[in-house]
């Protein structure tokens, strides 16, 4: 028994394979991130990028819980929304300066409630958009993994959660805003936060935090970690018999894809400068599934295009046709759940390999 | 020797049916113990018991001296009880060394398993040589054959270093080479190893079996060595009743 837990021994050297192509990737997309996208882009239009790579950090968390370890979360929009308010109370008392916040006064709130005080401290706050989902989600999966609740009933119940959270959310006007959400924000850590220069600030923000959230799940999808994940995924029962507890990995894996969309509705706050029910319901949160599946959900990679993808989509065809999109929304997660599983990412990846195929033939 | 694991009284009702009927089953330290019975005999619900998959209507499981009453699965294999299924379960998507470096980190706190694997550990070094299956570590275990799923779940559950092995009908479906290996992977496990293979296969168990229990019906027929089993006639009418209501059954379809 002792010699599981011996060091490393090279008897069989393993030659590690040459991966330079993936970092190579990486880099140039960095770079036309990084340094392209903001010389490229009409303000505008950059600010439109850093709302897609918002999506993208929740789809990357997405990506891990579904594509590698089996869970299919259709409620990231609570854990979205969860740090996206947050940061969003931090901002409105941060404005409104020792007063109340704007939308307390119309809906005739006189004292401001004990739940907001804590928010006026930004190192609070933004400590609550990583703790807050995390506790959540860890509660949440401690409570349904230990049931053995997985598949389609897993699903649902994330759904539900979504549904459950806009109703709360709406409920409380004089606490969260109402339908209206959080809006009309001025100030941002000392800038104007309609400001050009803050806007590309942010742009750059929400970019290299995505890389590094990126290179973070990289290293765990290659870890033993991860290895083990996508043994849950594939035979959660074997697992228990190699002496894991599955609900244990799955809770993680929950959890850090729940900190994602923390971190992702945070960015997204001053990016576009609401956040409201409507935009961590079901509906969002369901889109965000389609757009994983359609870039690819085996691949990290594949979940980060397909949310950028399909948030270029969406804005194009809701300006074009408006009443298609949700149609053809739907019509291509279908197409690509049934005949490419892999989605975009899959098919280039075979489409290379006919290529290379017919150039040595 | 001293028992390893004890089994008293033990019984399970699915609706209303006994599947185990008051088994007392007794595996001493070092043992190499073959449990054989017709179909739904109850074999593998035994070892379901023992594992924790089905929890027991009546009776107690005693592992080195303990009481697995409460004991969830992961629970019961940390404590070295380590189990395969009739029906093997590898895992595809990942390679051979994978699937056995897998199983040898079980004992690894949690925050080591967020590194890297480097290197091949001595645990998965010896399961590998044991096995076979040096050729084909690199591969996924998606494309290994039947036989060879049957090594590296073997392999997987040697490289846990358990204490005691259950194995569910390792060599069903194989060729008569794949058998021949698989026995001698058999005796070279249960030199150091406490190990109980259920098997249906006559000659199988004439060739490596020493010692004996029978289940049939949910209950233990009889227990003994190889060749008084084969000589009782209750296991003749048994196993040879069967054989005979089949090949009626044949002849007429
Ligand atoms: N979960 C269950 N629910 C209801 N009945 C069950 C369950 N598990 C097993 N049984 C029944 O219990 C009986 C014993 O089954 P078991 O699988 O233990 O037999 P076995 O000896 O392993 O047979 P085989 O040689 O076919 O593998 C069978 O009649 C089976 O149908
Ligand atoms: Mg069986």
């Amino acid at each position: 028994m002792t010699a599981v837990l011996e060091k490393p021994t090279q008897l069989t050297p393993e030659k590690p394979p040459r991966q330079w192509k993936g970092p190579a990737v990486f880099v140039a997309v960095a770079i036309i991130a990084l340094v392209v996208m903001p010389l490229l882009l009409e303000p505008f239009r950059l600010g439109l990028l850093a709302k897609y790579l918002c999506y993208a950090i929740v789809a990357l968390g997405i990506g891990l819980a579904w594509g590698q370890g089996g869970m299919l979360t259709l409620g990231q929009g609570v854990f979205f929304g969860l740090g996206g308010y947050a940061m969003g109370m931090f901002l409105k008392l941060n404005d409104a300066g020792g007063d109340l916040p704007d939308f307390m006064v119309w809906s005739g709130v006189e004292q401001l409630p004990a739940l907001w005080a804590p928010f006026g401290n930004p190192v609070f706050a933004l400590a609550m958009v990583v703790v807050v989902p995390l506790v959540v989600a860890v509660l949440l999966g401690t409570l349904v993994f230990r049931q053995r609740v997985r598949g389609a009933y897993f699903a649902i119940l994330t759904q539900a959660l979504a549904a459950a959270m806009v109703i709360l959310l709406v409920g409380q006007q004089g606490l969260t805003g109402g339908t209206n959400g959080l809006t009309n924000f001025f100030d941002f850590f000392g800038n104007d936060v309609a400001a050009e220069s803050t806007q590309r600030g942010l742009y750059l923000t929400v970019a290299i935090v995505l890389g590094v959230l990126y290179l973070a799940a990289w290293q765990l999808v290659r870890s033993r970690f991860g290895r083990l994940l996508l043994a849950v995924r594939d035979g959660e029962d074997r697992v228990r018999f190699l002496g894991y507890n599955p609900a244990t990995v799955k809770t993680i894996t929950f959890a850090i894809s729940a900190v994602m969309a923390g971190i992702a509705g945070a960015l997204f706050v001053p990016v576009v400068g609401i956040i409201s029910p409507a935009l961590l319901g079901v509906v969002p949160s369901l889109e965000l599934v389609v757009a994983v599946a359609v870039g690819g959900r085996f691949a990290l990679a594949g979940a980060v295009l397909g949310a950028v993808v399909m948030g270029y989509a969406k804005t194009y065809f809701s300006e074009e046709l408006p009443d298609a999109w949700l149609y053809l929304q739907g019509a291509l997660f279908i197409l690509v759940m049934t005949l490419a599983p892999k989605g975009i990412v899959g098919v280039a990846a075979a489409l290379r390999g006919r290529l290379r195929k017919e150039a040595s033939a | 020797m001293t028992a390893l694991l004890e089994v008293r009284d033990l019984s399970v009702v699915f609706d209303g049916f006994r599947a185990i009927d008051g088994v007392d089953f007794t595996v001493q330290n070092g043992e190499l113990r073959f449990l054989i019975g017709p179909n739904g005999a109850g074999k593998t619900t035994l070892i379901d018991i023992i594992t924790g998959l089905t929890k027991p209507t009546t009776g107690t499981v005693v592992f080195d001296g303990k009481s697995l009453a409460g004991k969830r699965e992961h629970e019961r294999v940390r404590l070295g009880i380590g189990r395969t299924f009739q029906t093997s379960v590898v895992f595809e998507e990942l390679t051979v060394l994978e699937n056995l470096d897998l199983a040898a980190s079980f004992r690894r706190p949690l925050w080591q398993l967020l590194a890297r694997r480097k290197g091949v550990v001595a645990a998965v070094e010896q399961a590998l040589e044991t096995t076979g299956l040096g050729d084909l570590a690199t591969r996924k275990a998606g494309v290994l054959s039947h036989g060879q799923r049957q090594w590296l779940e073997i392999g997987m559950l040697i490289a846990q270093g358990p204490r005691l092995l259950l194995l569910d009908e390792p060599v069903a479906g194989m060729s008569s080479d794949e058998r021949a290996r698989t026995g001698e992977l058999l005796t070279s496990i249960a030199k150091d190893h406490t190990v109980i293979v259920i098997e249906h296969d006559m000659e199988f168990l004439r060739r490596y079996a020493s010692q004996v229990t029978v289940l049939h019906e949910g209950k233990v027929l009889i227990e003994g060595s190889v060749d008084e089993v084969r000589a009782d006639p209750r296991v003749q009418e048994v196993y040879l009743g069967r054989a005979r209501e089949e090949a009626a059954h044949d002849a007429v379809s």
